[in-house]
């Protein structure tokens, strides 16, 4: 390339700003997956019957299964008997009653993160749940939305307090038998958010979880449950960061989203695990298994993503559109640097009549980044009048990443109306130069251009989230050209 | 005569091969016979593809992997084969006539070729000459799935053209592949050679008795030396009850121009995979298609565009059209390899399903491993265009006469680029939908 | 007395998408007429122009329209066009694949063929299309592209009156035909329109703004507000709606239609 990247190439890759340790005493299962460690995990949190349960079952079908490898990553074989399933901050029994009772030193940690946990501190609102290594550390605003009989708990506490609810709902969209890693989860998940919009209730301020994984060798297994009954509407934000380790972690989650009539579920997600290094070397390994279920009429499900983290990211956020004239969006943006790997994409499975569904993907590769969009849209034959738009779009920084673009559109309704549309470019050098020649930096510039490349999909973040979003994407970008 | 498997397919194939070989074209060739009874190790290793390879996820062949096949020794030359032949053939190009995998010169029509042009039998040429046809064979790997296998086993016979550096082939070449008989099996394989400079047209049309089952099973390579340049024309009529398989791959040298059209009516169940490599500087390659469906058709296509070399030029656009309850299934693959820059690819594919119980599943896909490249795919579903009805409805045509207008309006894209008067007229012929007889 | 109208409208009612657009129109034009039917944007004019060519999605749930003594609305689109109607369209669709000369033929012999008279063999054919092309200043290769496609929004709206000029309508609605025309393509359109006045035909002409009536003077001008005809006057009604806006014509049909509603209480 010309003069401008011999700059660029100066520019040193900024280290992950999140790499932190926190030295924690902390409370553990032994390494490896047995019956007896499910036993364990559902003992420590005290579940009940119908919980240990539904873990055992998951475990013995997941022994029947394999680990899929059908997306376009690769990596070294995971040794599931290596991984520690279970790590609770030690400190409370169960968890800690109130902000007073959390461990001053993970405070610190969250402040280090930007986390707003101290109420007082809070950015008006933004209810958080902050899930630490496996277990949910605090929850905040939650008087103010019992009030409106919003539940907003860790996923323990719903077990405990809400169990009709959880037993309703939890593997309702994503059964126990769902998939390899969806599967795992199910029998060794250790905590997550809950959330749950009673008829009516628009929730009136951001609900948001904060994950981050500590502790070494720990996979982290967490679930999320959302529920938007009759007419509610609830936006949630999800952030995720993790220590630079040079082994890789596991993170395998699932999250499962209930829309009923004319409810609304708006989730975004800022994924920022630990990438690894230059090298290729460390990282988290993000598994994700993400689905919606707009259950009745005139409902609707917007997933927003951010994935600018994890070695190697794996998640296809869905909506089944089931309800007649409900709606699923997918927003994302994928950004892989040095030897990061991303396949993901989205489901819109048309079931309902009149159902819309609206794609819009952004990948962006650098260095030996590779990148890849796999989409499904189905249409269904009883989805008369369905009508799917899809478009992605894929930025190439440097010559030795990858972008690849996978749909799949099945359509068995001949009201359906289907369009995918995607394109290939990459950052000029005379738009550089151009840049450049009106006095900005080549660093600058890329980061302009990324960031209107990306401006559809970050315009569907929550402010808040937007900023971070961009800023991120500065930073993991760093070094990428040359 | 015919040598009939008492089996299923898979099976059938097997044990029918050792009496079968020593009588298969150039049998005395040693390579020949090795590259024959390699194919049939992988086939059994291989078997026919399940729904769980990607590349069949939506076409089940299990319809053929329940049927017994048999191989035709020798062809019997009717008054109903003599009519199917006038009835397909095509003024103005030399034809050469394949019945049930044999072909027939007594059916074909030679027109004088320039010097440095060999178009003629691929079996007769390895028994009389010796060709050095080995590297068309030699790629051991090509075999990707046990129809290609099946076909590098059993091949019987097919085209064989040769083409000297700057041989301007000016007339078209029609191969003309016709089944005749129910319950068979016929595995036709051509090679086309075409050297720096020269250029060739070749219709390669597949077409077989109604009401009938039987499997074709083809497979057609063609190199493009440089600068050489290649129209083909698969027109697949097979009977609306054959099971038709086919894989046209190209290899084109530096600066060459490959085109390809596809045109797909019949068969029960018919798929074609057409890939192209371009494998050197300043490639061109533009390939359409068009499949009708109706009935229970299922039609699949699946096309790669394999730009290995920089500065390559790609142009793809397949239509569908689906009537009743026919499925089309459309895989478009294109690869963009490291270091293959400034390529651009442009790839497109329309479906238009017509009826409740019309199908299709399509899957456009881009790869790519280089950064300096221009490429775009797109992909829609629809019915007709409300719009566009009305707007004919408003001006006084008729509701079903505007939909057939649109209908064909829509098809006839495919026909862009189709030089040859009489193919351009029988295609005509064939597109979907009518012009309303007013006009 | 006078003779029966060509197009009667009573008490139409149309609702879209369940929401109701036309409340009550009422309109009658005669043979050898031209009307402008004006009103500000969402006033309910191209929803008139739609339901007289038999749009789908224009629901009528009330009133009726009558045109030559016969129930329109129970004719499928094509038989309207073929009775006579032709609507300029405000956005013609463009038809990839399909010549514009061969829709202008099609077209035109599935008329002659409903009238009873012979289809016009291709020559005759172009002979015809040619003299009205001089008419509307447009050029003839338009005539082998493919119908609207890649037209400039002029050329559109030219190529709709050349459609209308062979044609030969009784009744031509023009559907915003002079938006985004510059003054030259205006000037074109309006010539080809005047040379189309005749004893014989009626024409509506929809329009947002005066300027078309500039060059073509209608006989009656409407306004259209609410769903329903505010006014109606003299060609001299254009010239004061430039004067002084539509506010005051809204206004006053708002004032009569909460008369109407506290009428029946």
């Amino acid at each position: 390339m010309g003069k401008g990247s011999v700059q660029l190439d100066e520019l040193i890759s900024q280290e992950y700003r999140h790499g932190f340790y926190t030295p924690l005493d902390a409370d553990a299962v032994p390494r490896g997956l047995s019956e007896d460690v499910i036993r364990l995990i559902s003992a420590k949190k005290q579940e009940p019957a119908f919980m240990l349960e539904w873990r055992l079952k998951a475990f013995r079908h997941w022994l029947t299964m394999s680990e899929p490898h059908w997306a376009t990553v690769h990596h070294p074989p995971i040794d599931y008997q290596d991984i520690v399933y279970y790590s609770a901050p030690r400190g409370k029994g169960d968890g800690p009653k109130s902000l007073a009772e959390v461990d001053p030193e993970l405070l610190r940690t969250y402040e280090k993160l930007g986390v707003p946990l101290q109420e007082r501190e809070l950015l008006a609102g933004v209810a958080v749940d902050a899930v630490f290594d496996s277990v949910s550390v605090a929850t905040t605003f939650k008087d103010k939305l019992a009030s409106l009989g919003i539940v907003f708990c860790s996923f323990s506490e719903a077990v405990r307090d809400h169990p009709d609810l959880v037993q309703e709902y939890l593997g309702s969209v994503v059964p126990y038998t769902d998939n390899f890693f969806a599967t795992l989860n199910s029998a060794v998940f250790s905590d997550g958010s809950f959330c749950y919009i009673p008829p009516g209730v628009r929730c009136p301020m951001e609900l948001s979880t904060y994950f981050r994984i500590n502790a070494k060798n720990t996979g982290q297994f967490e679930r999320t449950l959302i529920i938007a009954d009759r007419g509610a509407y609830v936006s949630y934000l999800e952030g995720c960061t993790a220590p630079m380790r040079d082994e890789n972690q596991l993170h395998a989650a699932v999250v499962e989203l209930i829309a009923r009539e004319g409810a609304e579920i708006k989730y975004s997600t800022v994924q920022n695990w630990y990438p690894g290094d230059k090298e290729g070397k460390g990282g988290i390994y993000n598994f994700v298994t993400k689905r919606g279920d707009c259950r009745e009429a005139n409902s609707k499900i917007s997933w927003t993503q951010v994935e600018t983290g994890s070695a190697i990211t794996w998640k296809y956020p869905s909506v089944i559109l089931r309800g007649d004239n409900s709606v699923g969006e997918f927003h994302s943006v994928a950004l892989t640097n040095h030897w990061q790997q991303a396949d993901t994409g989205t489901k819109m499975i048309h079931l309902g009549r009149n159902t819309r569904s609206t794609i819009l993907s952004k990948g962006i590769s650098a260095g030996h980044g590779s990148n890849a969009y796999r989409g499904l849209v189905k249409v269904a034959k009883s989805a008369a009048g369905a009508r799917n738009y899809t478009q992605c779009d894929s930025l190439l920084l440097g010559d030795r990443c990858a972008a690849h673009t996978f749909p799949y559109i099945e359509v068995k309704n001949p009201t359906a109306r289907v369009e995918h549309e995607a394109s290939t470019s990459r950052i000029g050098e005379d738009q550089l130069f151009y840049c450049q020649s009106r006095g900005i930096s080549a660093e600058d510039a890329v980061s302009l251009i990324v960031s209107g490349f990306c401006k559809e999909v970050f315009k569907q973040l929550p402010m808040e989230f937007a900023v971070e979003a961009q800023k991120l994407l500065g930073v993991s970008l760093e070094g990428s050209i040359g | 005569m015919r040598v009939a498997p008492a089996e299923p397919c898979v099976p059938g194939f097997l044990s029918a091969y050792p009496a079968l070989a020593p009588r298969l074209p150039g049998a005395a060739v040693p390579w020949l016979r090795r590259c024959r009874d390699e194919a049939m190790e992988r086939f059994a290793a291989l078997g026919l593809p399940t729904s769980r390879d990607e590349d069949w996820k939506y076409t089940s062949v299990a319809a053929i992997a329940r049927r017994a096949f048999g191989v035709a020794a020798a062809v019997d030359l009717s008054d109903e084969l003599h009519a199917m032949v006038s009835r397909h053939a095509m003024v103005g190009t030399h034809r050469m006539v394949f019945v049930d995998g044999h072909f027939v010169p007594g059916l074909s029509q030679a027109m004088p070729l320039p010097a440095g042009a060999w178009v003629g039998s691929l079996a007769q040429a390895l028994d009389t000459r010796a060709v050095d046809a080995e590297a068309f064979f030699a790629a051991a790997d090509e075999a990707t799935d046990g129809f290609a296998a099946l076909n590098a086993a059993f091949w019987s016979d097919g085209a064989w053209m040769d083409l000297a550096a700057g041989v301007a082939l000016e007339v078209p070449v029609h191969l003309l592949f016709v089944t005749t008989r129910s319950d068979l099996a016929v595995f036709p394989r051509n090679l086309i050679r075409v050297g720096a400079g020269a250029s060739a047209t070749v219709i390669e049309h597949h077409v077989g008795p109604e009401g009938v089952a039987y499997l074709g099973d083809t497979v057609t390579r063609i190199v493009l030396g440089r600068g050489a340049r290649v129209a083909h024309t698969k027109l697949q009529q097979e009977g609306r009850k054959g099971f038709h398989v086919a894989a046209v791959a190209a290899e084109q040298g530096q600066d060459s121009s490959f085109v390809s059209h596809a045109f797909a009516f019949g068969g029960q169940l018919a798929r074609a995979a057409i890939a192209t490599r371009l494998g050197a500087e300043g490639c061109d390659a533009r390939l359409s298609g068009l499949y009708v469906g109706s009935g229970r058709q299922h039609i699949d296509h699946h096309t790669c565009i394999d730009h290995a070399s920089p500065r390559g030029t790609s142009r793809e656009l397949y239509k569908g059209v689906l009537d009743e309850a026919a499925r089309a299934v459309f895989n478009g693959r294109v690869i963009v390899r490291p270091d293959a820059q400034r390529s651009d690819a442009l790839q497109s594919n329309r479906n238009l399903l017509l009826s409740e119980d019309a199908e299709v599943d399509t899957k456009p896909q881009l790869e790519i491993w280089a950064d300096d490249v221009k490429c775009a795919h797109g992909a829609t579903v629809g019915q007709l265009d409300a719009d566009q009805l009305h707007y004919l409805r408003a001006r006084g045509i008729g509701e079903g006469d505007a939909r057939a207008l649109l209908i064909r309006a829509f098809a006839a894209d495919a026909l862009a680029g189709i030089e040859h008067g009489p193919l351009r007229v029988r295609l005509e012929s064939l597109l979907p939908g009518a012009l309303p007889e007013a006009a | 007395m006078r003779e029966t109208a060509m197009l009667e409208i009573r008490n139409l009612h149309v609702t879209v998408d369940d929401k109701p657009i036309l409340r009550g129109l009422e309109l009658e034009v005669h043979a050898g007429e031209v009307h402008a039917i004006m009103g500000p944007n969402g006033s309910g004019k191209s929803t008139l122009a739609h339901v007289l060519a038999g749009r789908e999605g224009y629901v009528v749930t009330q009133g009726e329209v009558r045109y030559m003594g016969r129930d329109l609305l129970a004719l499928a689109p094509e038989e309207r066009a073929r009775e006579g109607i032709f609507l300029a369209f405000q956005y013609p669709v463009e038809i990839p694949g399909v010549a514009n000369i061969y829709l202008l033929k099609a077209a035109l012999n599935a008329m002659r063929r409903h009238r009873g008279e012979a289809e016009l063999d291709a020559v005759d054919f172009l002979a015809l299309v040619k003299g009205k092309l001089r008419l509307m200043d447009m050029d003839e290769t338009l005539l082998y592209r493919a119908v609207n496609e890649g037209f400039s929004g002029g050329e559109k709206k030219r190529n709709e009156i050349l459609q209308m000029a062979v044609l030969e309508p009784r009744l031509a609605i023009l559907d915003e035909t002079d938006s985004g025309l510059d003054i030259d393509a205006l000037k074109v359109v309006a010539n080809g329109v005047n040379a189309m006045r005749g004893r014989e035909r009626a024409m509506i002409l929809v329009t947002h703004y005066q300027r078309l009536l500039d060059y073509i003077r209608p006989d009656r001008v409407h306004v259209l507000a609410q769903g329903r005809i505010a006014l109606s006057g003299g060609p001299d009604l254009a010239q004061e709606l430039e004067r002084r806006g539509y506010a005051w014509v809204e206004a006053e049909a708002r004032g009569q239609q909460a008369g109407a509603a506290g009428g029946q209480r």
